[in-house]
């Protein structure tokens, strides 16, 4: 048996096992630390950066800092609520959302982050990026437009599909995703059955033929915000 | 495919033996043969290697000076850092734009010249400066520049041209350097820059138990000298506490902070201070490879380098049993390609393990895991040059140099507006005054310490110190007199954070851009008081949320302006009179439907 570690998030006592990131021992415990990039089962990725947390008055990624003995661990105060709020704008001025005719609205999870923390307009100038649709592959396309950087679909391609579709390239405001082949998405190796198709946490990446399948109304964060099958594990 | 180019690509990749950890040297080498790594060699590096070619385009993407598309034989790159445009690059952009016919970024029609800017190559103190190929071409004049112009499209062959305006002192007149650097030494200390014995301290460290030497380095206190100043004593405990036979040395030799220049110094004239400081290392934290990161821009060192390895090895200075011990250790040197970010110490493993130049997340921290998952310790050059002489003269002398927390002399690098710029070892503890008059600087509206990623200090902050304490540094100073524009200068400092941003992280990818966006609608006489609220608010986000150094100090230029020099931004923001926001012009918005209408708007 691993060794039970003891600390608190916002004066909560909060047990854990060693070796767990401060994200996973929340979870156990029904508290919901905010995230986006973070993919259950793959490594974190910790490039959002929503998870950060005050660990004994430092900020860190809740995604990748392990927990300790007696840390202090604030996550629900201003300070920080305003930080993730920050950095959601920042992703939503950063591509070219538009949730009103987006397949993902509604089960979008920036979009929900955005609800959560009542977002309604950035407060950010946006930077109407040019960015490119690929509808090349029979069964599923990217629409760069939406894409946040998250690196869900190259860690589930590389760690779960053993493929490695997709890949970073470029660098700063310049980076995006790439795909394994010259130019489209139609010479890769990609599959409709990959779990990289299913990991978008926004709709840059979408399956064709099955849009609005799901009415508006019963989607996944229609009723409840995102977090909430988390809070539900509470005791 | 051109047989040419598989031949020759089937051959880098097997000097290379195959191996993917090593796609920074392949894709360099690729670069340099064809000058571009295309889509055909990418696919080739690829299979060889055994990894996906998007892997391959990954770090060609990355780096700077790596591309997919052919650059030309000559690739010109003038730095234009703050203190070069301070000396008039730009009208040296214009003589050689002019002269080659083309734009920045652009191609010569016959494939000879590339014209591109270069952030900070690292020779503030002879600026302006450019690099053609590895040839460093400094102090460039309106007539120098042309003159320049006129030999290269003479002959495109940059390596004659040193010899024509005459070598540097010191090693840079070396056969194997041949550079018209110059060290630009204003002032020498009593660790680095005075005589220093050979080996001195690797023959007293090697006397002692590794345990021994580590706690020789504690009494030293010395501390990172790359900026973050870690104790370095406890750095190498942990690495040699760590789990696992194979272990790491690497030194930071990619200094890239606008400003800075101190190791070029050190690697032309201390390189056997600096393998020896290595080679301690070794030794103390169990390791038996080094690598010395060197940054692309100081490619003309390499050779030079190489041969003190060379020479070190036939020494038995590296080597197995070395100096007749039952200690084995040798170095390689890694060459990087134009990234700011892999002097970030994870982002340089990375780059080392043949990756793009991204950060890692931490913990693990490099003592624990580090290059190729392995306990690693990662420090400066002058960090290892320091240490090779608290080995000779031991902990307690180095301890009794500097100040209270900061022991020993640091090597500032200094630039700007001053009749001496160079490099000047002082004690920690020296006075911003006393360097600002050491230097010759006069009329002084503010110093910039520790580069960009530092502060930017108004006069009533010079009687402060250098210390990790006080005003910490990696070493850059940059003075700026009271003619300056310092919203510019932050300016162009936020835009050099944007451009070398790995991109990773949200706060840095984006913040910065908008950082900088925000200071250009104040500096056109649109802003609003509230923007500089909105500015500082944006800027700690950014620094409290960012995943590594880089975005943890970028918005620096702008706060730490807006701290001190408030009352510059005070004077460019005023409250919009009609309520409307001061950058949206009503007017322009309007004009294309007005076009399509064929009418003007009868309310604007």
């Amino acid at each position: 048996m691993s060794e039970t570690i003891t600390f608190t998030i916002d004066g909560v006592e909060v047990k854990g096992q060693a070796g767990q990131t401060i994200m996973q021992a929340a979870d156990t415990a029904g508290i919901y630390i905010p995230r986006l990039c973070f993919l259950e089962g793959s490594i974190p990725h910790g490039s959002c950066r929503v998870c950060t947390v005050m660990v004994n008055g430092r900020p860190q990624a809740a995604c990748v800092q392990p927990i300790a003995e007696g840390i202090v661990v604030e996550n629900e105060t201003d300070e920080i609520r305003q930080m993730r709020k920050d950095l959601v704008e920042m992703l939503f001025v950063e591509g070219n959302h538009y949730c009103m005719f987006c397949d993902k609205s509604g089960n979008c999870e920036l979009q929900a982050m955005a609800y959560r923390f009542g977002i309604l307009q950035p407060k950010y100038p946006y930077l109407f990026p040019v960015r490119e649709v690929d509808a090349s592959h029979p069964h599923i396309y990217i629409d760069k437009n939406r894409c946040i950087l998250c690196g869900r679909c190259v860690q589930a391609s590389m760690d779960i599909d053993g493929k490695h579709v997709f890949d970073f390239v470029g660098r700063g405001p310049e980076k995006k995703i790439k795909v394994n082949a010259v130019a489209r998405l139609a010479d890769t190796k990609l599959d409709l059955t990959d779990k990289a198709c299913d990991v978008c946490p926004v709709g840059a990446i979408l399956k064709k033929g099955v849009g609005y399948a799901v009415p508006v109304g019963k989607r996944l964060y229609d009723k409840n915000p995102i977090g909430s099958d988390i809070e539900a594990q509470k005791k | 495919m051109s047989k040419n180019l598989e031949g020759t690509i089937r051959k880098i990749c097997e000097e290379c033996g195959n191996d993917r950890t090593r796609m920074m040297d392949i894709v360099r080498a690729v670069q340099a043969k064809f000058g571009g790594v295309s889509s055909e060699a990418t696919d080739l590096i690829a299979s060889l290697t055994k990894v996906h070619r998007v892997e391959v385009e990954s770090v060609v993407s990355f780096y700077a000076f790596l591309s997919e598309k052919p650059k030309g034989n000559v690739v010109i790159r003038l730095c234009n850092d703050v203190v070069d445009k301070m000396h008039g690059v730009d009208e040296i952009a214009k003589i050689f734009s002019e002269e080659l016919g083309i734009g920045f970024g652009e191609t010569s029609a016959d494939g000879y010249f590339t014209l591109e800017w270069a952030p900070c190559i690292g020779l503030c103190d002879q600026a302006p400066a450019a690099l053609f190929n590895d040839v460093m071409v400094t102090n460039l004049t309106v007539e120098k520049a042309k003159d320049v112009m006129q030999k290269i499209k003479g002959n495109p062959d940059p390596t004659k041209l040193p010899a024509a305006y005459g070598l540097g002192d010191g090693n840079n007149a070396n056969p194997l350097v041949q550079s018209m650097v110059t060290n630009c030494i204003k002032k020498t200390g009593e660790v680095l820059l005075c005589d220093v014995p050979a080996d001195a301290g690797l023959k007293k460290a090697l006397e002692k138990t590794p345990e021994e030497v580590i706690a020789e380095v504690e009494t030293s206190k010395v501390r990172g000298r790359g900026g973050a100043g870690f104790p370095t004593g406890l750095k190498w405990k942990f690495t040699r506490g760590s789990a696992g036979k194979e272990k790491y040395v690497l030194c930071n030799a990619d200094e890239g902070e606008p400003g800075t220049f101190k190791d070029r110094v050190l690697l032309t004239e201390r390189a056997g201070l600096l393998f020896e400081g290595m080679t301690i290392a070794g030794y103390a934290v169990g390791a038996e490879n080094g690598i010395l990161y060197l940054r692309g821009e100081y490619a003309y060192l390499r050779a030079y380098l190489e041969d003190v390895l060379q020479k070190r090895r036939t020494a038995g200075l590296l080597g197995n049993n070395i100096l007749g011990k039952n200690f084995n250790f040798d170095i390689r040197i890694q060459m990087g390609a134009g990234a700011y970010i892999c002097g970030e110490e994870s982002s340089l493993i990375s780059s080392c393990e043949g990756l793009r130049g991204d950060p890692k997340n931490r913990p693990p921290f490099p003592p624990q895991q580090g290059y190729l998952k392995k306990p690693t310790t990662v420090n400066n050059v002058e960090t290892f040059c320091s240490v090779s002489r608290i080995l000779d003269q031991g902990g307690a002398w180095y301890a009794g140099i500097g100040s209270q927390g900061s022991s020993g002399t640091k090597l500032l690098s200094i630039s700007g507006d001053c009749k001496a710029p160079g490099v000047y070892e002082y004690p920690f503890g020296v006075k911003i005054s006393t360097i600002l008059q050491d230097v010759g600087a006069e009329n002084t509206q503010a110093v910039l310490v520790a580069g960009p990623s530092g502060q930017i200090i108004a006069s009533d902050s010079f009687e402060r110190t250098i210390c990790y304490d006080d005003l910490a540094t990696g070493g850059a100073i940059v003075i700026y007199n009271q003619d300056r524009d310092l919203l510019k200068i932050a300016h162009e400092y936020m835009e050099f954070f944007v451009e070398e941003s790995c991109g990773y992280c949200t706060p840095c990818r984006v913040g910065n851009v908008l950082v900088m966006k925000a200071l250009e609608k104040i500096m056109a006489g649109k802003g609003e008081p509230s923007d500089l609220e909105y500015l500082e608010k944006l800027g700690d986000t950014i620094k409290k949320t960012s995943r590594c150094g880089l975005g943890q100090t970028s918005p620096n230029p702008v706060l730490t302006t807006l701290k001190n020099f408030r009352a510059l931004y005070e004077s460019l923001v005023k409250p919009a009179e009609d309520g409307l926001q001061p950058d949206f012009d009503i007017k322009a918005a309007v004009s294309q439907a007005e076009a399509l209408a064929g009418r003007s708007s009868v309310i604007y």
